[in-house]
């Protein structure tokens, strides 16, 4: 029986300000048990020779946990984002189909697969998602919580900030600043914490004006691929709400 | 000297201290220096929301005695001294067990969605090694929650100026800057051999800058890469402790590697189902008969053999890891009664977990993190299915020697710059890239504690050791950090040129053939013969390291070379861990030799100590050294701090064992 490959069919550029570089090339590598894109590019890089039979640079991607739950190996794997290292090969190709790869289209690019995702963590400055604390020292446990809430939170808590969701929102791009549905989620997770909602309004200022709540557009691709199955409309829904109940009776209750 | 506590230096710079890596080490020093008013700066693989500690799933100790079980701080002392064999100073281990509620505390006022009780209290589960439900769990994505949380408190400082020492706000300097996707590549040393700075290097444009700073702490984790596949993430390559060492940091107990027994078998990773789901109520168990081809499902309790509780009845399926994962290779390997595969027709190295006797709605609110790994990764559903297991490389106990200060209790000093430090002046370490809690094996659920601990103690240690500096790092000659730069960069270039144009070696393919052995010959079970052709395939990796030649000459985000330079490191770990092995003749924890069954602590009751004395020279290791810390000469030996727990006999068989010294103190002293 012939040995079972894997094919591969990779998006390339060296460098943002490398356009004449984009390319794609194929490889072939053998299949292995348990096999998922992660570890087909790992063996790319053991012998990195396309199907041409051409040498050339490794392909170069983004990983660190390998169990979907660092976000880092985010791209669109045959055309859908997702985490690579859960993309298995047995289930996506099952008959040795192709498997293409392409960075995320979002953000800038850096080389091949990888992308800078930093404008997430600056949005996540802009909405302050914290939780306000005194210190570190010694002031005892927190405010006591039900388990129904703590239940509730947690499933909010569990974003990898690894941008599925705005790669796949159409408001999402670089000509506008809509934060997008990660942000506001974390608006709505710290603002239902006991703590955290000393500083709500705060919060729910930072996304009343510009690249706030009212530029989503409603697609709701967002819940279709956030690999957490993060409750992301409710989150929408729910800050649309207690903004729109600011900005309505806010100056009355100040 | 007036300068020593001012924000800035004589020549007006901003007095940085930086801190590499960003998992819960990193990120509590963090916290602490800037609570101390010391501004930072962060290096990171990756942005530090990655960092490895979000992998850690089952929880954080704490003896806070929600149940009423009489646990407390002295019982967490012994346990995880007895469980770490003895091989732990234990005043540091006591200094983080009692503060280990407080942590919890901390954690809980940041808004880590940790599990309740009926009550609104945190709620505990059991964890391995105790009886006494100990650990607090957010689900079973715990270091994830953990992670969140001090990230968030991290990105605050990063909106906050930095304030000088009469309070004017100084616009435009932020309390914390990150460097995030930076590799570090060494120390600056001045001419005493203090730590002065660092050189790191962009990832993404490659550049390469040498930086000035008070003081370093390495939180870089862990070393499991060099053994190819563990439970560790892609980065966790102990790369940066090795140039540490490389550069005279002494690194402690490097032998002591820890097997983690329930791994789910992977081609790229072994990925990690947690203690707590035997702490919950896992069973582990392989069919009596070694050819039974019947679904797990089918098989009635009489035919399955539940080992770990028939081997040991007073601990079962939460004896500590360096047991259990002993016991699970012995029944695969040794025995041949591993799971019998229709397909392959031979007994597979893998036993079963169990958690189908627990109801769906229960094992969904307490471990769907980890059932959804299971479920994802090996394509079953782990609710109504036993998982299939087998233990794999996980946590390294050793690490970068750091200091202690003992106070009048037996506790450490707090404030002492002594604290974590390591003995190079200037240089910390906090973390698993530290060797300081865990002796020879690790209690599960200790690990999240020590990292936050050890940043607990660390940023205050910097703190002081930054207050005792008669000469700030910023006020030396720029030539300091041109000269590191310009070696750092030169190195760089030599990894990109060397070997072109001829048929080198592939660096994936090296360190693929180093794993290999390094995880076949020196983890579960070691032997000196075995042992010695691990090291002589070190030296034959090492020699052969000298043709590899890059197949990427780009130069933006070149990991091929970056992964040269990482394994040229690692390689020298490597030898670290494998030598202590070879020299450290009995068994302890997770050090098991069969030749040498029994803990012998008249002779190894001490810290391995290994220093660096050449390129491809073998370690040498000491028995003792002398180190300067805030103009203080400290003399170090080997010796291990048993002064709280007397040294005895581990008996997981018996229930109530590992904590029977300390439940007799609280009977009597209450």
């Amino acid at each position: 029986m012939a040995e079972r490959m894997v094919h591969l069919k990779v998006r390339r550029q060296d460098g943002p300000t490398r356009p004449d570089t984009g390319r794609w090339e194929e490889f072939k590598v053998p299949l292995l048990p348990q096999m998922n894109v992660i570890s087909a590019l790992q063996q790319v890089q053991l012998n990195p020779v396309t199907v041409e039979g051409k040498r050339v640079p490794p392909v170069v991607w983004d990983c660190s946990c390998l169990e979907e739950i660092c976000g880092a190996c985010t791209m669109l794997v045959n055309g859908r984002v997702r985490q690579a290292c859960s993309a298995l090969v047995e289930q996506i190709a099952p008959n040795g189909e192709v498997i293409t790869l392409e960075r995320m289209t979002k953000f800038p690019l850096v080389r091949d697969l990888i992308v800078d995702r930093e404008r997430i963590f600056d949005d996540l400055k802009k909405v302050r998602a914290w939780v306000e604390m005194d210190g570190t020292h010694a002031l005892g446990p927190g405010p006591r919580e039900s388990p129904e809430q703590q239940q509730e939170r947690y499933a909010l808590s569990r974003c990898m900030a690894c941008g599925c969701c705005l790669e796949a929102c159409p408001q999402y791009n670089d000509s506008t600043s809509f934060v997008g549905a990660a942000v506001i989620n974390q608006v709505r997770y710290f603002n239902m914490h006991p703590t955290g909602a000393m500083q709500a309004n705060g919060r729910l200022d930072t996304i009343m004006g510009a690249g706030g709540i009212t530029d989503c557009g409603k697609a709701q691709n967002c819940v279709q691929v956030c690999p957490k199955e993060i409750p992301l409309l409710d989150s929408l829904s729910s800050m649309a709400r207690a903004t729109t109940k600011r900005l309505l009776l806010g100056w009355l209750l100040k | 000297m007036a300068a020593k506590k001012t924000v800035r230096s004589e020549g007006g710079a901003i007095r940085r201290v930086a801190v590499v890596g960003g998992g819960l080490a990193g990120l509590t020093t963090t916290i602490k220096l800037c609570e101390a008013g010391v501004p930072v700066d962060i290096f990171s693989l990756v942005p530090v929301r990655r960092s490895h500690s979000v992998c850690a799933q089952g929880g954080i100790n704490a003896s806070v005695n929600t149940k009423g079980e009489g646990d407390s701080p002295r019982v967490h002392l012994e346990e995880t001294v007895y469980g770490g064999d003895f091989l732990a100073n234990q005043p540091p281990v006591k200094g983080m067990a009692d503060a280990a509620p407080g942590i919890v505390y901390m954690l809980d006022r940041m808004g880590v969605p940790f599990n309740r009780t009926p009550e609104g209290l945190l709620d505990f589960r059991l964890f391995g090694g105790t009886l006494f439900h100990r650990t607090a769990f957010a689900g079973a994505t715990t270091g994830q929650q953990l992670l969140y949380a001090l990230d968030e408190q991290v990105r605050r400082f990063e909106t906050i100026d930095v304030v000088d020492e009469v309070g004017m706000t100084i616009a435009g300097e932020r309390m914390v800057r990150k460097f995030e996707m930076w590799d570090f590549l060494s120390m600056v040393l001045d001419d005493a051999g203090r730590c002065v700075g660092m050189v790191a290097q962009d990832l993404k444009s490659m550049q390469i800058k040498a930086f000035p700073y008070d003081a370093v702490c390495l939180a870089t984790g862990g070393p499991g890469v060099i053994f190819g596949r563990s439970t560790n993430s892609v980065i966790c390559t102990g790369a940066a402790a090795a140039r540490a060492w490389r550069q005279g940091a002494i690194y402690a107990n490097g032998e002591c590697i820890q097997v983690h027994p329930t791994a789910i078998p992977g081609a790229d990773k072994l990925r990690l189902i947690s203690e707590s789901a035997r702490g919950e109520g896992g069973r582990i168990w392989v069919p009596k008969d070694q050819k039974d081809r019947r679904a797990p499902k089918q098989i009635p309790e009489k035919d399955r053999d539940y080992f770990l509780e028939r081997q040991y009845p007073g601990y079962g399926n939460l004896v500590p890891r360096d047991i259990a994962s002993r016991a699970i290779f012995q029944i695969c390997f040794h025995e041949k009664r591993g799971i019998y595969n229709d397909k392959t027709t031979k007994n597979e190295n893998e036993v079963y977990l169990d958690l189908t006797h627990k109801s769906e709605a229960f094992l969904r609110e307490k471990l769907a993190g980890i059932l959804e790994i299971y479920e994802k990764f090996a394509g079953v559903d782990p609710y109504h299915n036993p998982m299939k297991v087998f233990p794999s490389v996980h946590y390294s106990m050793g690490g970068l020697w750091v200091d202690f200060e003992k106070d009048a209790s037996g506790s450490l000093k707090a404030g002492s710059p002594r604290n974590h430090a390591t003995n190079i002046p200037g240089l910390y370490a906090a973390g698993e890239v530290d060797y300081q809690y865990h002796g020879a094996n690790r209690l599960g659920a200790n690990s999240l504690l020590s990292c936050i601990y050890a940043g607990m103690v660390s940023g205050p240690a910097i703190a002081s050791y930054r207050q005792s500096l008669a000469r700030s790092a910023y006020d030396l000659p720029t030539s300091v950090f041109d000269d590191a730069e310009v070696r750092e960069t030169e190195d760089y270039q030599r990894i990109l040129e060397q070997n072109q144009g001829k048929d080198g070696e592939n660096v994936y393919q090296l360190h693929q053939e180093l794993a290999e052995v390094m995880l076949r010959d020196c983890t579960i079970e070691r032997d000196n013969a075995k042992l010695d052709k691990v090291i002589e395939k070190i030296g034959e990796v090492e020699e052969r390291l000298k043709k590899v030649k890059v197949d990427d000459p780009q130069e933006r985000a070149n990991q091929n070379a970056q992964f040269v330079r990482n394994f040229e490191s690692m390689v020298g770990l490597a030898r670290v861990i494998a030598q202590g092995a070879r020299n450290r003749d009995e068994s302890r924890g997770a050090h098991y030799k069969p030749g040498f069954p029994k803990r012998n602590d008249a002779e190894w009751m001490r810290t391995t100590l290994a220093r660096f004395k050449g390129e491809g020279q073998a370690p040498e290791f000491i028995r003792s050294f002398d180190y300067e810390c805030a103009g203080q000469s400290v003399h170090v030996t080997d010796e291990v701090d048993v002064s709280l727990v007397p040294p005895r006999e581990r008996k997981y068989e018996t229930a109530g064992a590992a904590s029977a010294t300390a439940a007799k103190k609280e009977q009597t002293h209450g």
